[in-house]
């Protein structure tokens, strides 16, 4: 068993490290407080293909391996996760749904500007009324002859506003239940669609949360991806990808938070020495350290599996599980660790905490993560 | 026109220096190797140059003096752009030794521009470019802060006590370019990081060059005391301190 990365691997990992630090750091706080959308940001981290990491080199993508991925995820996270979630929505739902299940024509004209980040990807499946039960949604795509007709709402849409193609999950045939449900691209200024405020969210603030509404919305038949009736299942195998970003990101949510706790903690005096000479102080950062070398391993493990072909959704779902545990329990030590500088804005770790809560509960929740394993252990 | 940009491969930052052989080498176990971060920058703005369409630059080639352990650092060079990468397969001794290396080099493939970072961040020679200029009887301009190259007119500007020099000179040339080059170093793109291992990385074998110097010992810098905090309100304790204890004043 190898556990060196290759060289490929580590230098993607500096260059996501080099760019979190020169180009997410400086004004992140802003960015949270006010909920400011990171464009310039976005643009760069297209521009230099973090956007399109997975996709294939002749879609205009990096033609990286997961594990790549999860490198990059972690250190984007690690200083700013309303950026993460971004590039994991864009590359794991969007961009590797279209390149596995869409036709030629639907890469040529979404998936390479989507890879290239020219253009943002939104994915779009819950609702208002269905959220963990992805199946009560009520969302509809009327089968019209020469295109569907789309009606209904979406919401908690990562990118809902700054994405120019969405993948809608919606109802053609409701008599064959989750089998009549379809997968279709959607154009994000086609006429009939309107997008609700800003969500003011508890963290992950600067990324744009819309709710986005279909009213009688015309898509061309040849946007269905796959085949009739393949809607739930793309969206199933979507999101198995999906939470080895949103694990990776858990993964850099805590590993930042440890780092800064680590840093602190070698710092700060009290008592006469160094707080990370108090057992009480080293004894939360080996916990901690401990557990995100865990986590690190569940996410490399599930990225290993992907990227050898072998089936890997149970992996990715205790990933999700564990790494989305580990950054609230690691981030909420840090913010212990900081004492009162860790409660006021100042410092990161209020933030990286807040961001932390999030990962337990989209893209899947730890209850349906557990739903998940628990299944999985009987098959 | 084509430029040559000198690539050091010298120890990361955060590097505990350790020695070995008793103080007499340096020792790299466990040391993370990074380009020369003044190479980087002379890397960097050649590209741009490449990239302007206002000249002819079209070709960016590294060059490096030292072991298969430098591969590493010279494709993260190719992944940021470079479209060539030269190993010269021998230990660089010194400075004179890697100059002349590179001068071979140049002798049997000319370039129009030779690149050079002002110095190194472990051995801080800064003395490389100089010596390549003076091999190959080239001008030599040193720190060089920036290079315009409009219509192929070369200009180029250099740091002199108090201001600044601005020199107009013909190629080929070398600039020995220090910080003010360029804004910030590049960040390789991830299609550029895929490509580099199906870049040509030339490995050449080391030309006969006297080697002038021997490194006898190496030793660390003595420990610096404790800090003493005067609370900013005791300007007089601070002068006697300064005074009495540090005797500078």
């Amino acid at each position: 068993m190898n556990f060196e990365f290759t060289e490929e691997q580590l230098m993607i990992r500096d260059a996501a490290r080099d760019f979190a630090q020169r180009e997410l750091l400086p004004g992140v706080i802003e960015r949270d407080e006010k909920a400011i959308y990171p464009t310039e940001q976005v643009q760069k981290l297209g521009e230099l293909g973090f956007l399109g990491m997975l996709v294939g080199l002749d879609y205009d993508g990096g033609g990286m391996d997961t594990i790549s991925y999860v490198l990059a995820m972690e250190e984007i996270s690690k200083i700013d996760s309303s950026v993460s979630v971004i590039m994991s929505v864009n590359n794991s739902l969007v961009c590797w749904g279209v390149e596995k299940y869409g036709n030629e024509e639907q890469k040529q004209k979404y998936l390479k500007p989507m890879a290239r980040g020219e253009k943002i990807g939104a994915f779009l499946l819950s609702e208002p009324e269905a959220g963990s039960d992805a199946t009560s949604q009520r969302t509809t795509a009327v089968d019209m002859g020469d295109h569907y007709l789309v009606n209904g709402t979406k919401n908690w849409i990562t990118s809902g506003k700054s994405a120019s193609t969405y993948v809608v999950i919606a109802q053609t045939h409701p008599e064959l239940k989750h089998r009549g449900i379809n997968a279709l691209i959607v154009e994000a200024d086609s006429e009939g669609i309107s997008v609700g405020p800003h969500e003011n969210k508890m963290g992950m603030r600067a990324s744009d949360t819309h709710s986005v509404m279909f009213n009688n919305v015309k898509v061309p038949k040849e946007n269905l991806l796959g085949e009739e009736g393949f809607g739930f299942k793309f969206a199933m195998k979507s999101l198995e990808g999906g939470r080895i970003g949103i694990a990776s990101q858990a993964l850099g949510i805590a590993s930042g938070a440890y780092e800064l706790a680590l840093k602190y903690a070698q710092e700060r005096k009290a008592f006469g020495k160094e707080i990370i000479n108090h057992q009480a102080i080293a004894f939360k950062l080996a916990d901690m350290a401990t557990e995100i070398e865990a986590a690190r391993f569940f996410c490399l493990k599930a990225a290993w599996l992907k990227d050898q072909g072998k089936p890997y959704g149970h992996a990715s779902a205790m990933a999700k599980l564990y790494a989305a545990d580990t950054a609230m329990k690691v981030t909420t030590e840090a913010v212990q660790i900081h004492g009162g500088y860790g409660y006021v804005k100042e410092y990161h770790v209020e933030r990286l905490m807040r961001d932390a809560k999030l990962t337990q509960i989209y893209e899947g929740t730890s209850e349906i993560q557990k739903i998940v394993i628990s299944r999985g252990l009987v098959d | 026109m084509k430029i040559l940009v000198c690539i050091s491969n010298v120890p990361d930052t955060t590097t505990k220096v350790k020695f070995k052989d008793d103080h007499t080498s340096f020792d790299d176990s466990g040391v993370q190797w990074i380009i020369n971060p003044w190479d980087e920058l002379a890397l960097t703005r050649a590209l741009e140059l490449k990239e302007d369409a206002g000249n002819s630059v079209n070709e960016i080639c590294v060059i490096h003096v030292g072991a298969a352990s430098a591969d590493a650092t010279l494709r993260k060079a190719l992944a940021i752009g470079a479209d060539k990468a030269i190993r010269i397969d021998a230990c660089a001794a010194d400075a004179y030794y890697v100059a002349g290396q590179i001068a071979e080099y140049l002798k049997e493939n000319p370039f129009d521009i030779v690149f050079s970072g002002i110095e190194s961040s472990d051995y801080n020679g800064s003395s490389v470019g100089a010596m390549i200029a003076e091999f190959m009887d080239y001008p030599g301009i040193s720190s060089v802060t920036s290079v315009n190259l409009d219509d192929d007119d070369i200009q180029l500007t250099r740091a002199i006590p108090g201001g600044k020099q601005v020199l107009k000179t013909e190629t080929p040339f070398v600039a020995v370019v220090q910080k003010g080059i360029t804004n910030e170093p590049r960040i390789p793109a991830m299609r550029g990081i895929m490509m580099a291992r199906k870049k040509p990385l030339e490995v050449k074998p080391a030309a006969e060059i006297e080697i002038l110097t021997k490194s006898v010992k190496f030793e660390l810098p003595a420990e610096k005391g404790a800090c003493k905090m005067i609370e900013a309100e005791s300007a007089e304790q601070l002068v006697e301190l300064l005074k009495n204890e540090a005797k500078v004043l």
